[in-house]
């Protein structure tokens, strides 16, 4: 298990004062002290971790989250932001010393301005309800993460979310054209709007992504994007994973961008089947869908031109959908191929690697090893247009060695990424998860960049500690420091 | 004469910051020092030596170069493959008086991009990882070989646009993806500025995928689509549907020459003494914008990505038109893209800033150059 920073009691001990002082800037329920309300608040995506904040807040103006951050700043206490709790690396995990600030009642679409194409929404909007809100008027916003539903756009924002279109349409970053923030000293600051770039230093760039660790967000500016007048999908099934490898390397060299190209190993394949029934081949070892967007002419011409790709690399079976409800069915198995897995587990965790396509078959032939070696199974779906690896390792929480050997199997797994020149994260963040994996990424060097860029924010390391960066380090000492060697300075600062 | 540092590893690059005391003017070729406020220092840092193409896999989309590799090689090597950097990147030597369309980095140095800025994002949204030397002499690196990655800060966005005062990149890796097959561009005549605002909105809000919206006053307004040949013609008839008038269609050639023009701003390469402003507002701003500037001063005006941007050229002046385009600008920023160097020291070349996001940028760079010795004043007075 990973482990947080010690609480600091001196904070504990003045839990009651915290929770009036913030009493008396967000009035009401917006303050939760009670441990049986705080309970859901105590963890998120990552259930395997758990832990009490010392109190919730709930502010409802940006006002108020300027407050509670200038009361936190000037008395050095923790703040870990919240949207829906939907991470699944464990970004938005309480601290127990820390206060929890959710932004859930920030929930109102401000503004939708179809002339320039954009949408200004409050960080609690739901990535869905953005286009729910567009739809009439056939727009929807582009990145769409599996957990749209129940997601915020605040949220997307602190972890760049991805989605199955983003190889065509972007992550958050491409289509979030400006935000409203609140810094750790209460200051309010605007960074973009409904105009393209920035007019000093991107730091609308690096607040997306930046996983709650530099700002508050409090308003966010969306492009919002006419939807496609058709999609088609092509279902392929192959015998090996390298020929569904090549295919997808040879259309992507033909210059098609499909709008969604997911690859499903056999396990999964076999579990989605079983759950939704979708007619999926259950005789090959990889599963290839293929999603083409746009007008009808075109949408047509690119199917012909992926089904002669796929037959060339030695295709066992190809289907075309022909009706929505078709192309609907082939993307039911893949969809729910998480729940599928969920019903053949106790549990599962979702690990989320970046790997250069070309090394596919060898990544895949490495997780059959390591599956033996930790005695663990492993599913795996796979965004194969941009070569983000999604592994469900199945595991039973209820015995702590498999929780153990889970852990032990994924960080191993990510380990493989970066070893053949992959990453630790495509879409679902470091968070606490990844924390400790970032060394075999990163140098000491390169993560103590990251650390001062961090500290420009926030010079007490008070937003969201614990999380991204696998040591703490005070600011001042930062700004100093020289890594030689591999050795690390200041060997009195806590390391966790 | 300057001293010129010129290093020509990684390891050279951080020794020599490492060991500087006093600034450096950091340059790939030199073809953009007309961009941002003049740099005031002894030395120059010249980044040319980076300009090998490191890697490049077409069937990734990914191609890592050195930060001095010139702009003009990488095209020709990835449209070799059928490839582009899709963000469009301007060449602008004609408007800027300078010998060429200059190296990589310093494009990404500025963030320039063209008209497909509107559909494929700008320079920013195409890089993917950078390697190179803070002001502490640290090298570093951000980013991967990998097009999806949210590992860590994402400090390439950050860099890009940062115009050298960050840090010295020495390696950029980039996102290339496929050309379009052909394309096609629909003209439409005898539009004022809110006429063409409008019908280029109506085009942006159609499924027509639209990939490139100008409007050049007095000549036409422009409408690009990009594609499969099939798919060009079906979208070029439904869109001239939709607009609901006469339109004129440019051919593949024609199409191509024009969006070229548009891209490099040509329509402002005659006359280099005039101050040249670029504008990025919302789109439905720009045309009152331009009325109101219009009955203070006698202006060249040209809108690309579909309103939101906003080309000025002004008579010359002490200020450059400064103070009257700042209090009328109802959204986004204005910056100075082309005045004497004597004008640009004097005046804000880009947006000031409100005092919080003033202090934060400020921060933002200290942690990068506490000593202050990349591009001193090319930003602000202070950075």
């Amino acid at each position: 298990m990973l482990t947080m920073p010690v609480p600091d009691s001196a904070v504990l001990a003045k839990r009651d004062a915290i929770a009036a002082a913030l009493r008396a800037i967000v009035p009401g329920e917006g303050v939760i002290a009670q441990p049986i309300e705080m309970r859901a608040f105590e963890t998120d995506g990552l259930t395997a971790y758990r832990q009490m904040p010392l109190v919730v807040v709930l502010p409802e103006t940006t006002a108020q989250v300027s407050e509670v951050l200038k009361y936190a700043h000037a008395n050095g206490i923790k703040v870990v932001p919240r949207g829906a709790g939907t991470s699944l690396s464990g970004g938005a995990l309480p601290l127990a010393d820390g206060i929890l600030l959710g932004l859930s009642k920030f929930n109102r679409v401000l503004e939708i301005d179809y002339a320039n194409r954009c949408a200004v929404v409050q960080p609690g909007v739901t990535n869905l309800a953005i286009t729910k809100a567009v739809e009439h008027k056939g727009f929807y916003y582009a990145p769409d993460p599996s957990s749209q539903i129940a997601c915020t756009i605040g949220g997307n924002v602190a972890e760049n979310s991805g989605g199955v279109h983003c190889l065509k349409y972007g992550l958050t970053a491409n289509n979030v054209l400006g935000i409203e923030m609140v810094l750790i000293g209460g200051e309010i600051i605007r960074l973009g709007g409904k105009h393209l770039d920035s007019e000093g230093y991107d730091l609308l760039g690096i607040m997306t992504g930046s996983e709650g660790l530099l700002g508050v967000v409090t308003e966010v500016t969306v492009r919002i994007l006419q939807k496609p007048e058709t999609a088609r999908a092509v279902l392929v099934g192959f015998p090996t994973s390298e020929d569904a490898g090549t295919c997808v390397a040879d259309i992507i060299s033909a210059g098609i961008i499909p709008g969604g190209m997911e690859m499903m190993d056999r396990p999964a394949i076999h579990a989605a089947e079983e759950f939704v029934h979708a007619d999926y081949p259950l005789d090959v070892e990889a599963l290839l869908i293929v999603e083409l967007d746009g007008p009808q002419v075109e949408v047509d011409h690119l199917i012909e031109r992926v089904s002669a790709i796929a037959k060339a690399n030695r295709s066992s079976t190809l289907r075309i959908s022909t009706s929505e409800a078709e192309r609907m069915l082939f993307w039911a198995g893949r969809k729910a191929a998480f729940p599928a897995v969920g019903r053949i587990s106790p549990d599962y965790i979702c690990m989320d690697g970046t790997i250069p396509r070309k090394r596919l078959p060898e990544v895949l032939r490495g997780m059959t090893e390591l599956s033996a070696k930790h005695r663990l199974r492993v599913a795996n779906v796979f965004h194969a247009g941009d070569g983000n690896l999604h592994p469900l390792i199945l595991f039973d929480a209820n015995d702590p060695d498999e929780l153990d050997r889970a852990e032990k199997f994924g960080a191993d797994i990510l380990r493989l990424c970066v070893k053949v020149g992959g990453v630790l994260t495509g879409e679902h963040g470091v968070g606490i998860e990844k924390r400790d994996l970032m060394p075999e990424m990163f140098s000491e060097d390169d993560l103590a960049q990251q650390m001062r860029v961090k500290c420009a924010f926030d010079d007490q390391g008070l937003l969201n500690p614990g999380k991204v960066f696998p040591t703490l380090h005070r600011c001042a000492e930062l700004g100093r420091m020289h890594v030689r060697g591999g050795q690390l300075p200041f060997a009195d600062i806590p390391r966790f | 004469m300057a001293d010129v540092v010129k290093p020509a590893s990684l390891a050279e690059l951080a020794e020599c910051v490492r060991s500087a005391d006093t600034p450096f003017e950091i340059i790939g070729s030199g073809t953009k020092r007309g961009l941002g406020r003049p740099v005031q220092a002894a030395r120059t840092l010249d980044m040319s030596g980076f300009s090998d193409v490191i890697i490049y896999e077409p069937e990734e989309l990914i191609l890592e170069t050195g930060a001095g590799t010139r702009l003009a090689d990488i095209e020709v090597l990835i449209a070799a493959k059928g490839q582009q950097l899709a963000f469009e990147p301007p060449d602008y030597s004609r408007v800027l008086g300078s010998a060429h369309s200059g190296s990589i980095g310093g494009l990404i140095a500025c963030n320039l991009s063209g008209p497909r800025r509107i559909k494929a994002g700008a320079a920013r949204d195409h890089i993917l990882g950078i390697h190179g030397v803070t002001g502490m002499g640290d090298m570093f690196k951000a980013g991967a070989r990998v097009v999806k990655n949210v590992t860590g800060y994402d400090m390439p966005k950050l860099l890009t646009g940062s115009y050298g005062t960050l840090a010295a990149l020495s390696a950029i890796i980039l996102k290339v993806l496929p050309r379009p097959e052909t394309e096609e561009t629909i003209v439409l005549e005898g539009l004022d500025d809110t006429q063409a605002i409008a019908h280029m909105s109506i085009a942006m809000q159609s499924s027509c995928e639209v990939s490139g919206a100008a409007h050049i006053p007095g000549e036409g307004t422009y409408l690009r689509l990009e594609g499969i040949a099939p798919s060009v013609a079906y979208r070029r008839d439904q869109l001239a549907r939709t607009l609901g008038q006469p339109v004129q269609v440019l051919a593949a050639r024609s199409s191509m020459a024009k969006w070229q023009a548009i891209r490099d701003a040509s329509m402002f390469a005659g006359d280099l003494t005039r101050p040249l402003w670029r504008l990025s507002v919302t789109p439905s701003d720009a045309p009152r914008l331009i009325a109101l500037l219009r009955s203070q001063m006698d202006l060249r005006h040209c809108l690309d990505w579909a309103g939101g941007l906003v080309w000025i050229e002004v008579p010359p002046s002490a200020d450059a038109g400064a103070a009257a385009i700042r209090t009328a600008l109802p959204s986004g920023h204005a910056m100075l893209f082309r005045a004497p160097d004597s004008v640009r020291a004097a005046v804000d070349v880009f947006q000031p800033q409100a005092p919080a996001l003033a202090a934060l940028s400020s921060r933002v760079k200290a942690s990068f150059d506490p000593k202050g010795l990349f591009n001193p004043g090319r930003m602000s007075r202070v950075s």
